[in-house]
């Protein structure tokens, strides 16, 4: 089954990976990480990549982030082939990763101090502009009575908050969220997924989120790529309409649960494959 | 009273104590000065000498000092290098190990062969003493910066230099202070040993001179001043490591600065 949705065709993209693949090693050891791969986000959308694990979501996103070159095909992003020096991306990843000798406020400043063209206006504006800048994004996700403090004094849910806020304060065209919210417990999960909601629609950058979380995929997604096991290819790419805002309460309605149960066996199909291949 | 007013009372008493025993055990077992002087012996002699003295532990305390920055720059120099390349860190250890472990008295013979004695062997030593522990822990610091935190940064366009100045040298810090208190006794020791070997000035030296005299409680207060810098230079580097890394030990005071 391939859906795709129509905004895909239309502009051009933001992320194009076509037939791109990756493998480890020399000839007879050689590990296959990624199969010939395509995949197209056009501007300004939300794509969740689920699948099971190992199945090689993560060099997908190492691809799209230039840290990565692909053994074949090409990765274009932002109309150019990947390399990381010239991409303004904003990463986050399960483990939020602070500073500990910085305050909120100054780890959020970070990518400011490396990222062209800020980091050269940054010792002039890192008391003025960039830090009401910094300010007004922790207040969009709660934060601004926390932005003296350090990681340390800080729970598990605010930090991956100053995460995300991390990754955007550059107006980063393209987002990449490695399982962000994996950490977390249910709650401060789903809070967290009305926060990564409302800045997403705020902001409107291009994002690909990597979860293996599929109620988090159907919540924030307007797009769901599936993964088969590894080695690694998209085998289901479907649109999600639900309307926006999304609330907690709609992942309980119907048509939400069945998108759920038909992710959840094409996953399941796409395991035990691999355990026969395996056997 | 509070936990920080017991502890101090607690560690003054136990130094008190000590003092106190020793006193107590010379007289009750009527120790010869010539093995064994009491502790007021020693303070007396402290306080005689202490103008003849003077000289001797500005001269140690210079050498020391001399050898301890010269080991700070040459141990933050190597552990840098091999501290960022994998390949460098595993060539350049074994050589460092076989260095480490020579004892450093062996070496002494060779610097004061090499530049007569006096205050260069005293500083090469406490130099050769002191710069291991420095290469070991900025070394390790900077191996053991999180992968996630690089991905993060080289998407970000980021620079080796950049990662290196923003991520990489202040999470060094703990680890080079902890191993600067390390660091400033051992080039104690090591300027010590040269001084006893070959050198006609310093504490070392004044300690040697006074035992081949028999004159004990000399030897003795030779020790006390030894101890007594050793703890103060100690405590100067305790001091500037909780004010620049104090986010390390997560102190409450450190926030509000």
């Amino acid at each position: 089954m391939l859906t795709v949705s129509q905004s895909t065709k239309s502009a051009p993209p933001a992320v194009e990976l076509s037939q791109a693949a990756v493998s480890f090693g020399r000839q007879e050891s050689t590990v296959v990480a990624l199969q010939e791969t395509s995949l197209r986000i056009a501007d300004g959308e939300f794509v969740a990549l689920v699948g099971p694990s190992g199945c090689g979501k993560s060099t997908i996103m190492r691809l799209t982030a230039g840290l990565l070159q692909p053994t074949k095909g090409a990765v274009i992003v932002g109309g150019r082939e990947v390399s990381a020096k010239a991409l303004r991306i904003g990463m986050a990843f399960q483990n939020p990763t602070m500073l500990p000798w910085l305050t909120i406020e100054r780890n959020v400043m970070l990518p400011l101090k490396i990222v062209k063209p800020f980091r050269s206006e940054y010792r002039a504006k890192k008391n003025g502009e960039f830090r009401d800048r910094v300010r007004a994004l922790l207040a969009d996700v709660g934060l601004d009575k926390f932005a003296n403090h350090y990681p340390w004094q800080l729970s598990g849910g605010m930090l991956q908050r100053a995460n995300l806020c991390r990754a955007l304060v550059h107006e980063p065209s393209l987002l990449l969220l490695d399982e962000p919210f994996g950490a977390l417990d249910q709650f401060t999960r789903e809070e967290l997924w009305g926060t990564m909601q409302s800045l997403w629609m705020k902001r409107r950058p291009t994002v690909l989120l990597i979860t293996h979380d599929l109620k988090e995929a159907g919540f924030l997604a307007s797009r769901i790529c599936v993964m088969s096991a590894r080695p690694g290819r998209i085998i289901d790419d479907s649109a999600v309409n639900f309307l926006r805002p999304r609330t907690v309460e709609m992942t309980f309605e119907h048509d939400f649960v069945a998108l759920n149960q038909r992710l959840r066996e094409l996953i399941i199909d796409a395991r035990s494959e691999t355990a026969i291949q395996g056997a | 009273m509070s936990y920080e007013m017991r502890r101090r009372f607690w560690a003054t008493a136990l130094i008190v104590a000590f003092f106190g025993l020793w006193e107590i055990l010379c007289l009750a077992l009527q120790v010869s000065d010539l093995v064994l002087p009491r502790p007021s012996q020693v303070f007396a002699t402290l306080v005689d000498r202490f103008p003849v003295l003077v000289p001797h532990i500005i001269q140690t305390l210079w050498t020391t000092m001399v050898g301890f920055v010269l080991g700070v720059v040459v141990g933050v120099v190597i552990g840098a290098a091999i501290g960022v390349s994998r390949t460098a860190y595993d060539t350049a250890y074994p050589l460092l190990i076989g260095f480490s472990s020579i004892p450093k008295v062996a070496v002494v013979p060779i610097f004061v062969l090499w530049f007569g004695s006096g205050s260069v062997p005293a500083i090469l030593t406490a130099l050769a003493m002191c710069f291991f522990p420095i290469v070991v822990n900025i070394a390790t610091g900077l191996a053991t910066t999180e992968p996630e935190l690089e991905d993060v940064l080289k998407s970000l366009g980021a620079s080796k230099l950049d990662i290196l100045w923003n991520v990489g040298l202040p999470r060094t810090m703990p680890f080079f202070f902890a191993s600067l208190k390390i660091a400033v006794t051992f080039a104690f020791v090591g300027s010590v040993l040269s001084e006893t070997v070959a050198s006609n000035r310093g504490i070392g030296n004044v300690m040697m001179s006074a035992s081949s005299n028999f004159d004990v409680p000399l030897v003795f207060a030779g020790l006390f001043i030894l101890a007594l810098l050793g703890v103060a230079l100690y405590v100067a580097f305790s001091l500037i490591e909780t004010r620049v890394t104090g986010w390390a030990t997560r102190r409450q005071d450190f926030t509000a600065a």
